[in-house]
C-alpha cells in the first residue's frame, strides 16, 4: 500500500499517525470492525452467563474462568466504544478538517493519549483476566484441592476491573500533566498491586500441601505464576511516577509488558490449550513432547526478555532500530532467546496436530482432579454441548 | 432457573437456534463497506461503488436477519429465557453506545477545562502561549484559533434558545408519546398504540429535518463548519452522531409501527417495541446532555 504500514505503532498517536499513507483509513476501519465484533461477543457472553446458567449454578459457584470472562466482557463493552470514538476523531482530523488533536485549531494531541489509554489500560486486563481464569482452573485440578479463597478471587477480579478505568495516565507520566494528575494516577496504579497480590497468594495457597502432579498444563500454569509476578513487579516500578521518568519509553517497558503478556497471557493460553486439548479432540496429547515444549519455551523466553530489563535500565530506547553499540551484547543474547523461543513453538504445532489426528483415547473426566461441567461431557463433546440445562450437582466434588 | 416461561417450552430446555448464514453475510457486508469506504477516502475511483454494494448487502442483511427473528418470534419459537437474553443484549448494547458518546463528551470536557486554557497560558501552558501563540486568549466558544488562517472562521455559534430549544421540546414530547403508545399496547388498544407511535415517528422526522436546516444555517451563514477548530469539531461530531442515532431510532420505531399495523405484538409480549422505546429514550437523554453542554453552557 503506498505510504507503507501505519505510522505511530499500535498506539496510533497523532500527529505521527496522521502521516500514514493509504493504509490510514484501512487501519481505522479495521479497528471499528474488530470493535463491533468484540462488543457483540461481549454482549453474548453477558447474556449467556447471567441468563442461561444451569439450575442451582449460583453466581458464587461459577468456575473462576467464567467469572473472569464475564468481567472481561464488561471491560470490553465499556472500553471498546471509547476507542471507536478516538479513532473516529483521528479519521475526521485526517479527512474532514476537524482539529481534535491539532493545537493550531485549539485541540490537543495529548487528548488523544488520554482517550486512547482510557481504552488501553482496561484492554490489558481484557488480555490477562481470562488468563487468570485459566490458571485458576488448572492449579486446583493438579493440586487436587479446591481453589483457595474463591470469594476473594471473585472480588479481586472485580476490583482489578474497576481500578483499570482510573489508572490510564500511567502510560503518559512524562507528557506534561499537572502534578495532581501524576499523583492520582500513581496511587491508583500502585493500588492494583493489592488485588493482584491476593490472586497470586491464593494460587500459591491452593498448592500448599496439595498432592501435586506436573503435567504440561500445570507446568505452564506454574511458570505463569512465577513469571507473571516478575512482570507485575516491574509494572509496580513503572507505576511510580518519579522513577518512570527514567524508565519511560525504554526497553524496561518492553521487558515488563512481555513478561505480563507472553509469560503471562500466552503461557496461560498454552496451559489452557494443553488442559482442554483432550476434551476438544478426544485424544491425549503427547506428554513427552509437551514437556519439551514447556522447558524449551520457558528457558528461551527468559533468555529473550530478561536482558531487556538491563537494556532499559541502561537507557536503550524503545522503537529505535539503530541502537547505540554498547547495547549490542545484550541484544545478541535476547535475539538468540527469541529464535529458540520461536522455534520451540513448532513443537506446539506438532503436539496439536498429532493430538487432533489420534492418540490415546481421552476419558470424559480427562484429569483426575478435574472439576467443572465440561468434564461430565464425552470427549469430544457433542454438537451444542448441552441442549437442556445440566444438573451442576452431578459434578464430582463440586466447584469449590 | 427462575421461572419466566410463558410459552410451552420448559425452562430446562435451551432454545437451540438453527444454523444461519446471516452472521457471515453481515460480516461480508460490513467488510465490503469498509474496503469501499477506505478506497473512497484515499481518492480511489472504484471505492464509492464498492461502498454502495456493501451498503446494499448490509440493508439486505438487516431485512433478512430481523425478518427471520420477527418470523420466529411471531411463530412463538422463543421461550421466556430467550426473551431475557434479548433484553440483556439490548441493555448492554445501549450501554456501549453511552460509552461511545462518552468519548466525545470527554473530548469536549478536556478541551474546555484543560487544553484550551493551557493554550491560553494557564498552568503549565505558559511557555506554549508565550513562544508559540502569544496573541491567543482562552475563550469558549473558541472563535479565535491559535492559527486562524488554517481554519474556517466563524463569528457566531448556534444559540441554545432557538431551534435547539424547540428540538429539546420535540424530543421530550416524543419520549412521552412513545410511553403513551406503550400504555395503549399494554391495555390492548391498537388504535391508541398506532396513534402514539405515529406521532413519535413524526416528531423524530421533524427533529432530524430541523437539525439539517440548522446545519445548513451554520455552514452557509455562520461559517461554522467541521473545519472550525475544536469548537466545530466537537459541535458537529457530537450533534452529528446524535442526529445519526435519532435517524436510526426513527427507522426502528417506523419498523415497529409497521409491525403494529400488521397486528404483531400482544399486550404481554412485545419486546421488539420495548427495545426500540429504550433506544429512543437513550437518544433523548443524550440530547439533554448535548443541549446543556454543547448549546447552553
Ligand atoms: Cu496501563
Amino acid at each position: 500500500m503506498p505510504g507503507g504500514a501505519p505510522a505511530g505503532g499500535w498506539t496510533m498517536y497523532p500527529p505521527l499517525v496522521l502521516q500514514t499513507g493509504d493504509a490510514f483509513p484501512y487501519l481505522i476501519f479495521a479497528i471499528h470492525f474488530m470493535g463491533a465484533s468484540s462488543i457483540a461477543g461481549a454482549i453474548n457472553i453477558i447474556a449467556t452467563v447471567f441468563n442461561m446458567r444451569a439450575p442451582g449454578m449460583t453466581l458464587m459457584k461459577l468456575p473462576l474462568f467464567v467469572w473472569t470472562w464475564i468481567i472481561t466482557a464488561f471491560l470490553l463493552i465499556a472500553s471498546i466504544p471509547v476507542l471507536a470514538g478516538a479513532v473516529t476523531m483521528l479519521l475526521t482530523d485526517k479527512f474532514f478538517g476537524t482539529a481534535f488533536f491539532s493545537a493550531a485549531g485549539g485541540g490537543d494531541p495529548v487528548m488523544f493519549q488520554h482517550i486512547f489509554w482510557f481504552f488501553g489500560h482496561p484492554e490489558v486486563y481484557i488480555l490477562i483476566l481470562p488468563a487468570f481464569g485459566i490458571v485458576s482452573a488448572i492449579i486446583p485440578t493438579f493440586a487436587r484441592k479446591p481453589l483457595f479463597g474463591y470469594g476473594s478471587m471473585v472480588y479481586a477480579t472485580g476490583a482489578i476491573a474497576f481500578l483499570s478505568f482510573i489508572v490510564w495516565a500511567h502510560h503518559m507520566f512524562t507528557v506534561g500533566m499537572p502534578l495532581a494528575g501524576e499523583l492520582f494516577f500513581m496511587y491508583t496504579t500502585v493500588l492494583i498491586a493489592v488485588p493482584t497480590g491476593v490472586k497470586i497468594f491464593n494460587w500459591i495457597a491452593t498448592m500448599w500441601r496439595g498432592s501435586m502432579t506436573f503435567e504440561t498444563p500445570m507446568l505452564f500454569a506454574l511458570a505463569f505464576v512465577v513469571l507473571f509476578t516478575i512482570g507485575g513487579f516491574s509494572g509496580l516500578m513503572l507505576g511510580v511516577t518519579p522513577v518512570d521518568f527514567q524508565y519511560h519509553d525504554t526497553y524496561f517497558v518492553v521487558a515488563h509488558f512481555h513478561y505480563v503478556l507472553v509469560t503471562g497471557a500466552v503461557f496461560a493460553l498454552m496451559a489452557g490449550a494443553y488442559f482442554w486439548l483432550p476434551k476438544w479432540t478426544g485424544h491425549m496429547y503427547n506428554e513427552t513432547l509437551g514437556k519439551w515444549h514447556f522447558w524449551l519455551s520457558t528457558i528461551s523466553v527468559n533468555v529473550l526478555f530478561f536482558p531487556q530489563h538491563f537494556l532499559g535500565l541502561a537507557g536503550m530506547p524503545r522503537r529505535i532500530p539503530d541502537y547505540a553499540v554498547q547495547f549490542s551484547d545484550f541484544n545478541m543474547v535476547s535475539s538468540i532467546g527469541g529464535f529458540v523461543y520461536g522455534a520451540s513453538q513448532i513443537l506446539f504445532v506438532v503436539v496439536v496436530v498429532k493430538c487432533a489426528r489420534g492418540g490415546e483415547k481421552a476419558t470424559d473426566e480427562v484429569w483426575e482432579g478435574a472439576q467443572g461441567l465440561e468434564w461430565t461431557l464425552p470427549s469430544p463433546p457433542p454438537f451444542h454441548s448441552f441442549t437442556e440445562a445440566p444438573d451442576p450437582s452431578s459434578i464430582t466434588g463440586g466447584n469449590r | 432457573m427462575r421461572d419466566t416461561g410463558t410459552m410451552s417450552n420448559t425452562n430446562a430446555d435451551y432454545y437451540v437456534p438453527h444454523s444461519s448464514h446471516w452472521p457471515i453475510t453481515a460480516t461480508v457486508a460490513i467488510f465490503t463497506m469498509f474496503i469501499g469506504g477506505a478506497n473512497f477516502l484515499n481518492g480511489g475511483e472504484v471505492g464509492v461503488y464498492i461502498l454502495a454494494i456493501g451498503l446494499a448487502l448490509f440493508v439486505y442483511m438487516l431485512f433478512g436477519w430481523f425478518g427471520t427473528v420477527i418470523g420466529e418470534s411471531e411463530a412463538g419459537t422463543f421461550n421466556g429465557q430467550v426473551d431475557i437474553s434479548f433484553r440483556m443484549g439490548m441493555v448492554w448494547f445501549i450501554f456501549s453506545e453511552v460509552m461511545f458518546f462518552a468519548a466525545f463528551f470527554g473530548a469536549l470536557y478536556y478541551a474546555r477545562m484543560y487544553s484550551v486554557p493551557w493554550l491560553g497560558g494557564e498552568g503549565s501552558g505558559a511557555a506554549t502561549n508565550q513562544f508559540l501563540w502569544p496573541e491567543f486568549a482562552t475563550a469558549w466558544p473558541l472563535l479565535q484559533l491559535p492559527e486562524a488562517y488554517a481554519f474556517s472562521t466563524f463569528k457566531e455559534t448556534i444559540g441554545a434558545w432557538g431551534v435547539p430549544f424547540y428540538n429539546t421540546m420535540i424530543l421530550l414530547t416524543s419520549g412521552a408519546t412513545c410511553t403513551w403508545a406503550h400504555w395503549g399496547l399494554k391495555i390492548g388498544s391498537r388504535k391508541h398504540l398506532i396513534a402514539g407511535l405515529s406521532v413519535t415517528v413524526a416528531l423524530g422526522i421533524i427533529f432530524v429535518i430541523m437539525q439539517a436546516v440548522e446545519y445548513g444555517h451554520a455552514y452557509n451563514e455562520l461559517g461554522l463548519t467541521l473545519n472550525s477548530g475544536i469548537y466545530g469539531a466537537t459541535f458537529f461530531l457530537l450533534t452529528g452522531f446524535h442526529g445519526f442515532h435519532v435517524t436510526m431510532g426513527t427507522i426502528m420505531l417506523a419498523t415497529i409501527l409497521g409491525r403494529c399495523i400488521k397486528g404483531h405484538f400482544t399486550h404481554e409480549r412485545h419486546f421488539g417495541f420495548e427495545a426500540c422505546a429504550w433506544y429512543w429514550h437513550f437518544v433523548d437523554v443524550v440530547w439533554i446532555g448535548l443541549f446543556i453542554f454543547v448549546y447552553w453552557i
